[in-house]
């Protein structure tokens, strides 16, 4: 018996017990093996994106599908097209942002929308704030690349102004060396384990 | 916290979860639990530059270093290990295989007894994972929920009133909680049960699949369940519908199986794993696949006192032992695939000629 995806003999015969219509028997050569055998988790992307495909069955015309495709978060500037297509969200913002269409989505992965379980022991922040200093690092390293040190540096102070204030809701943590070392220069520096940052 | 220039530690030890302790560990290899936390103000990795993901790692490294209780935690840059010892940690299920591939700033604090492990900037900003022997899930709660609240310290984490701790795939979201329940079902394959009893699993929200990867037999005969869905339960009741309601249903079809086994063709079995332990002890070369597979059938035969002589904990260690990487590093070499052949064989040799010392190095 030949490999499904190649000409080599099938040397590997796969059960695949997660298929939503029952198991599936995959015919397989080593190298097709592993790379089916290598996926770690079981496919959250195929759920996701599953999960997606039916919802927008469902409810969407294709011209509601494509505008909703444009929608982008203002925070992270992922598209909804973009998480579609990867089945990971691009920041924590996303959830408030495309609240009303991740909805239907987390009914048919979850079938709840509403979090029962433990909290953290800090009230959540500012949403604000948060939804600053994300966009503000993606302003950051815009300036970075187009070599605008100057407005970069400023967007830093703007940066260490939300996390140094204690009182205010978007401060990260006492222990955490600041943003003064962004790296301005555009070229990787400190490379971990090499005692970069003074720790 | 020590930041090791190697991984011989590691190397040179096995894992608790190993040993082959805990209730029903003749079928329950391990118990393992892991939550997903993400840092405010920060995109999640996918949508961060190198710069984000260094400043990440390093206000994860700061809040670890001030943990007293973790003077003895090991941590380590993913991004500077060669690819054998990124390998190395993955078949020690110390590390996933996507953090492994990843690129960019990341790292994994471990503690000395491979319980507990905390990866940063996997596809999500903290991994948190505890891993015990046998079926222990309450103890591994009860420790991982310590371990979340003291790494939570003065972070501060994503959280949603409505959708609880917020992750980069919407299927990880709430609790962020992921209760995986490895098995070891070798009476259910024989048989040609498997099948039907994960049928009637799909239907009740888990999730299955295999040692390495999905639902191949050749990875020995293990089978890892867990929770589909993360929203909406507390983290006990998912522990629950794991722990007490799904595995104890397999736990009891994996014994009417080998009762079954033990029962209709006694002296075939005995056959069957003697001839299995025959040929890991005299082969002269063998592939990694081939090893699980015969490794299955003398665990299934240790555990049913059709074999004597071999420790469970030395099977145990066996099956991680003979992985590719770790074979490489314990023979502290590169060694080619034929090569590994060769030296799988050797090493297993050397392990189970006359029963093989217990603690396998």
């Amino acid at each position: 018996m030949k490999c499904q995806y190649c000409d080599k003999p099938a040397t590997f015969h796969i059960t695949e017990l997660t298929e939503p219509d029952g198991p599936q028997i995959l015919h397989l050569c080593e190298h097709h093996a592993r790379t089916v055998l290598q996926k770690e988790e079981p496919s959250p992307i195929k759920t996701v994106t599953g999960a997606l495909a039916k919802q927008l069955q469902l409810g969407q015309t294709k011209e509601e599908l494509r505008k909703l495709d444009k929608k982008a978060c203002p925070s992270c500037g992922i598209t909804f097209f973009e998480f579609r297509n990867t089945g990971r969200l691009g920041c924590p913002m996303d959830y408030t942002h495309f609240e009303s269409d991740l909805t239907p989505l987390l009914l048919n992965i979850h079938d709840s929308l509403q979090h029962t379980g433990k909290r953290p022991s800090r009230a959540a922040a500012n949403v604000d704030a948060q939804a600053e200093l994300i966009s503000l690092r993606k302003e950051m390293e815009a300036a970075v690349q187009s070599e605008q040190y100057e407005k970069a540096s400023k967007i830093r102070d703007r940066i260490n102004e939300i996390q140094g204030d204690p009182k205010h809701p978007g401060f990260v943590a006492p222990a955490t060396d600041d943003e003064g070392d962004a790296d301005l220069s555009g070229d990787a520096q400190d490379a971990p384990g090499e005692g970069g940052g003074g720790l | 916290m020590k930041e090791p220039s190697d991984l011989s530690i590691l190397v040179k030890n096995s894992g608790e979860w190993l040993k082959g302790t805990g209730p029903e560990s003749d079928i329950v290899i391990s118990s393992r639990i892991r939550l997903a936390r993400n840092l405010a103000g920060f995109p999640f990795i996918k949508k961060c530059s190198e710069d984000d993901r260094r400043k990440i790692e390093r206000q994860v490294r700061t809040r670890l270093e001030a943990m007293s209780a973790w003077k003895d935690i090991q941590y380590v840059h993913v991004d500077t290990l060669s690819e054998v010892d990124r390998q190395f940690l993955v078949e020690r299920q110390l590390i996933s295989r996507e953090i492994a591939e990843a690129e960019g700033s990341r790292a994994v604090a471990i503690d000395p007894g491979e319980q507990y492990s905390v990866m940063v900037n996997e596809e999500d900003h903290l991994r948190i994972q505890v891993m015990h022997s046998g079926l222990d899930l309450d103890s591994a709660w009860d420790q991982i929920d310590r371990i979340d609240d003291t790494v939570e310290g003065e972070l501060l984490y994503a959280f949603h009133p409505k959708f609880g701790y917020l992750t980069a795939c919407p299927t990880n979201v709430g609790t962020g909680l992921r209760v995986s329940v490895m098995l070891h079902l070798p009476g259910l394959v024989i048989t040609q049960q498997i099948d039907k009893v994960f049928r009637s699993m799909q239907r009740i929200n888990v999730t299955v699949r295999g040692l390495y990867g999905e639902g191949s037999q050749y990875t020995g005969d293990f089978y890892q369940v867990s929770n589909q869905v993360t929203l909406g339960h507390t983290e006990r009741e998912l522990l629950t519908m794991v722990g007490d309601e799904v595995v104890p249903r397999i736990i009891d079809y994996e014994r009417k199986a080998r009762d079954f086994l033990m029962e209709k063709g006694e002296q075939d079995l005995l056959d069957d794993v003697s001839r299995a332990l025959g040929i890991l002890s005299t082969a002269r070369k063998i592939s990694s696949e081939e090893t699980m597979h015969y490794l299955s059938k003398v665990r299934l035969g240790v555990n049913l006192g059709l074999i004597d002589d071999v420790e469970v904990a030395t099977i145990n260690k066996l099956f991680i032992h003979t992985q590719p990487a770790h074979l490489q590093k314990l023979r502290g070499r590169m060694l080619t695939t034929s090569d590994r052949h060769v030296e799988r064989a050797n090493y297993l040799h050397q392990h189970l000629r006359n029963g093989g010392p217990a603690d396998v190095n």
